[in-house]
């Protein structure tokens, strides 16, 4: 067991987190919550908790910023591949910044909050991302880290239910959409920006509120029948069974968007073709992965263990005559299948789904299937 | 007479065999226990080679042999539900039994009150 690292720094909910049984452990810089002690906790019971009820995560470790100024979303756009000029007002959509090769700096989100845009990125790379942001833009707009507010996420089916005991209204929010919102209960008045989006898979919400107010909006949000608080452990389990990439473990600065499979994200506009075609750092390389998908050497894809045994992180992937053809990035086993499933980067002749490979796990060959994700169905609410 | 390792396991001394498992402090470190790998039945083993490895979600860790010996049995119940090393860590969890080539190696491994003092400061 590691010591208490007195350099990490605090999310407003620490004593929070202590006070309900939280095991901390080091994540970007912060002490945060890995899971919680007690009967019907831990990662298991929080990650069934999500699925079935609702769940409360810290995450204000997180990067949160706005951008202002006219011309924020076409100056923003010069630093990814997304189309972030069309976006409607109250809307929110999933961008990477990228680097002059197309590797992917950050993943991030963002909404049109009209008089802003309202940024989230990675807590391990928020300082890196607001230096690069300011380098590139700061001379088209207006630049405010927003280092006094919390992110607290609130996902699962029976989030809405909880949420809007609370907070109604907050029911006729789609999917990445999101909008301002003011909970009175009990003499407080909390101001937050809610959005209807997560990283568990499940329908929930993200809710950005000031530091001062976190703590009183967390016990609030506990105190509803639905409600458990789930740390970072089941947050890892619950992506990876909805196909969501973590940076740092399946996306990072050698992996381009299309490698990754993140075509999705790259609209019309910005594609060969489009009105706002390129432009953007790597713009050239990440088209060309883009038009001419047979010279990618190598792809993100799913991967299901056939046998009982977790294949994680860096763990070789070899095809049946023993060559080596790709390593795993992310892989558990899934609490919702009983079964291992894995992200796994590999070469692009063995990215077919139904391709079966093998995992070099302790000098044993375990057998996997390149499966299609998510790896558990989503249940994001459209409306 | 039961003896630990520093590195968390614990052996239950039968005659000239022992029974080795993870204490109730390495189950609750790890979180829910989700997959164990066992040795082989007859497998000759020297101390601390890697015996085995146990899985939670978010982390694996190896096992160790605490002391020299041949794996005489391996706890089948364990392999099929691995759930056991966080419910009965220190009797139905149990996960190999070793017949001991020397059983003086027993005399450097802690005891419960060393044990107890190590996950204290850990």
């Amino acid at each position: 067991m590691a010591h208490a690292d007195e350099n990490l720094l605090h999310t407003p909910l620490y004593d929070l987190h202590l006070s309900l049984g939280a095991r901390m452990v080091p994540f970007a810089g912060y002490a945060m919550p890995v899971q919680y002690q007690g009967p019907g906790m831990g990662l298991m019971a929080e990650h069934q908790h999500t699925r079935t009820a609702a769940s409360l995560f810290d995450v204000s470790h997180m990067g949160q910023l706005r951008l202002v100024g006219t011309d924020a979303a076409a100056a923003f756009e010069t630093l990814m591949p997304v189309d972030v000029q069309d976006l409607a007002v109250g809307k929110q959509r999933y961008g990477m910044l990228l680097n002059e090769a197309g590797g992917i700096l950050d993943d991030l989100m963002f909404v049109n909050r009209g008089n802003d845009l309202f940024v989230i990125v990675n807590g391990a790379c928020k300082a890196a991302d607001i230096a690069h942001i300011q380098a590139r833009i700061g001379g088209r707009c207006q630049i405010f880290p927003m280092p006094e507010r919390a992110l607290l996420a609130l996902q699962g089916p029976q989030a809405v239910t909880a949420l809007q005991r609370l907070c109604p209204g907050v029911e006729k929010l789609v999917f990445m959409s999101g909008g301002q919102f003011h909970i009175h209960h009990s003499a407080q008045d909390i101001d937050c920006f809610i959005t209807r989006s997560g990283y568990t898979g499940e329908d929930g919400f993200e809710i950005s509120v000031h530091e001062m107010q976190a703590e009183a909006l967390a016990r609030l949000l506990l105190a509803q029948p639905e409600v458990k608080p789930a740390g970072l452990g089941a947050r890892n389990s619950l992506r990876l069974e909805a196909g969501l990439c973590l940076y740092g473990n399946d996306i990072d600065a050698s992996t381009t968007p299309i490698e990754a499979g993140l075509n999705w994200a790259i609209q019309k506009v910005r594609r060969t073709g489009g009105a706002r075609a390129g432009g953007f750092p790597g713009a050239a390389q990440v088209l060309a992965q883009l038009d001419n998908p047979s010279a990618l050497t190598r792809k993100r894809v799913g991967l299901v263990g056939l046998e009982r045994v977790p294949v994680r992180e860096h763990v070789e992937l070899q095809d049946a005559s023993g060559q080596r053809v790709g390593e795993v990035c992310s892989g558990l086993l899934s609490p919702t299948l009983d079964q291992p499933v894995a992200m796994a980067y590999v070469a692009s002749q063995c990215a077919a789904v139904g391709t079966r490979l093998n995992a070099i796990v302790r000098g044993k060959p375990v057998p996997m299937e390149v499966t299609a994700m998510p790896f558990v169905p989503t249940r994001y609410y459209r409306g | 007479m039961i003896k630990y390792t520093e590195d968390h396991e614990w052996v239950k001394v039968e005659g000239n065999s022992a029974v080795v498992g993870i204490t109730v402090h390495a189950q609750d470190a790890l979180g829910d226990v989700v997959f164990v790998d066992l040795p082989e039945v007859g497998k000759t083993l020297a101390q601390k080679d890697v015996a085995g490895v146990v899985e939670s979600v978010k982390a694996a860790a190896d096992v160790y042999m605490p002391v020299s010996g041949e794996i005489t049995e391996v706890n089948e119940a364990l392999r099929a539900d691995p759930s056991l090393a966080n419910s009965d860590p220190l009797g139905a969890g149990w996960f190999f039994k070793v017949k001991l080539s020397d059983a003086a190696q027993l005399d450097a491994l802690l005891d419960e009150t060393a044990y107890t003092a190590l996950t204290k400061n850990a």
